[in-house]
């Protein structure tokens, strides 16, 4: 192994470049990948919110006329904050 | 209840670390004498390996707390830290990689303790995963996987410390405890890079564990609210649920 470092001598700059490009670019592609995949998560978790909050409007009046709609649509958003 | 208290702070403060340490490597550190623009490497691959092992250790740690108080918050707070460290040790690994196949012409080398070490320790740690979704019973998988973190993660110190007791090693010593081989200004470079990349750690797994608990908290309302029926069922899952 001492052999192989003394014989890998310091890379010029334009053959380090693209290994030190790739070594940063792995760590933002990480980083990009694991926030997209939190993004999808808190999208389906928005989408059950929203589900649950009509679910809640329809268990506590049915056929509600449309002001009082949104009205109860308020007070469970304020529940479930 | 409030999700990731001061998460907000914490972002910002992550993304100007990050970014200093970013401008520090490449406009004030110098060159390496031997290594040359390779070394630039080493600000973002160190700091990976150092935050995934610690990582490793800091999840064996939260792992007693839930044996102790049997709190379930601390095994997911476990899980998180363990799930990330892996993450960042997977990028350690390929930036690791990435600088070998620079430095030295080959991917990965098989005589030389650090870098074995460091996959042993990853392939430890890959198996809780699995560990954890062989076990239905969440209390079980919970208790199970405390165990298992406690243990892998003093494996990990123990690990560290034999490697470097090791004679005829070739890796390069960034950081000894008589201070080190770097200059001072690749040694600020280095401890900012390393505060930056801990602190990216912080943040996401604060993020990842806000997620989780909103997405318990939703469940628990969904059944007190519409009751038993309305809950999809649960699909078996290594993550506490």
């Amino acid at each position: 192994m001492t052999s192989v470092l003394a014989a890998a001598p310091a890379l010029p700059l334009h053959t380090a470049g693209p290994y030190v490009a790739a070594a940063y670019i792995v760590f933002v592609a990480l980083i990009l990948i694991y926030v997209a995949i939190m993004a999808r998560k808190l999208t389906r978790t928005q989408r059950e919110l929203r589900e649950l909050r009509r679910n809640l409007e329809v268990k506590e009046d049915p056929e509600p006329s449309v002001h009082e709609t949104s009205q109860r649509s308020e007070r469970a958003q304020e529940r479930i904050a | 209840m409030s999700y990731g208290r001061g998460l907000r702070v914490l972002s910002f403060v992550t993304i100007a670390t990050i970014t200093l340490a970013l401008a520090l490597v490449f406009f004030y550190a110098p060159l390496d004498v031997n290594q040359g623009f390779i070394q630039k490497i080493f600000y973002i691959h160190v700091p990976l390996a150092i935050t995934a092992l610690c990582g490793f250790v800091f999840g064996g740690l939260l792992a007693i707390g839930h044996l102790r108080t049997g709190d379930r918050k601390w095994d997911l707070r476990s899980y998180v830290a363990i799930h990330m460290a892996l993450i960042f040790g997977v990028a350690g690994l390929i930036t690791g990689s990435i600088w070998a196949k620079a430095s030295w012409g080959h991917w990965w080398v098989w005589s030389d303790p650090t870098l074995v070490s460091f996959l042993i320790v990853m392939l430890l740690f890959a198996t809780y995963q699995p560990l954890r979704f062989s076990i239905e019973d969440p209390e079980r998988q919970a208790r199970y996987a405390s165990v298992f973190a406690i243990v892998a993660g003093a494996f990990v110190p123990l690990n560290f410390i034999a490697v470097r007791m090791a004679q005829g090693f070739v890796h390069p010593r960034v950081l000894t405890l008589t201070g080190g081989h770097l200059p001072g200004s690749m040694g600020l470079t280095f401890a900012i890079s390393l505060i930056g990349i801990a602190l990216l750690y912080t943040t996401l797994w604060k993020y990842e564990i806000a997620a989780k608990q909103a997405r318990m908290q939703l469940r628990r309302l969904r059944r007190a609210a519409l009751g038993e029926d309305a809950l999809r069922p649960l699909g078996r899952s290594a993550a506490p649920s």
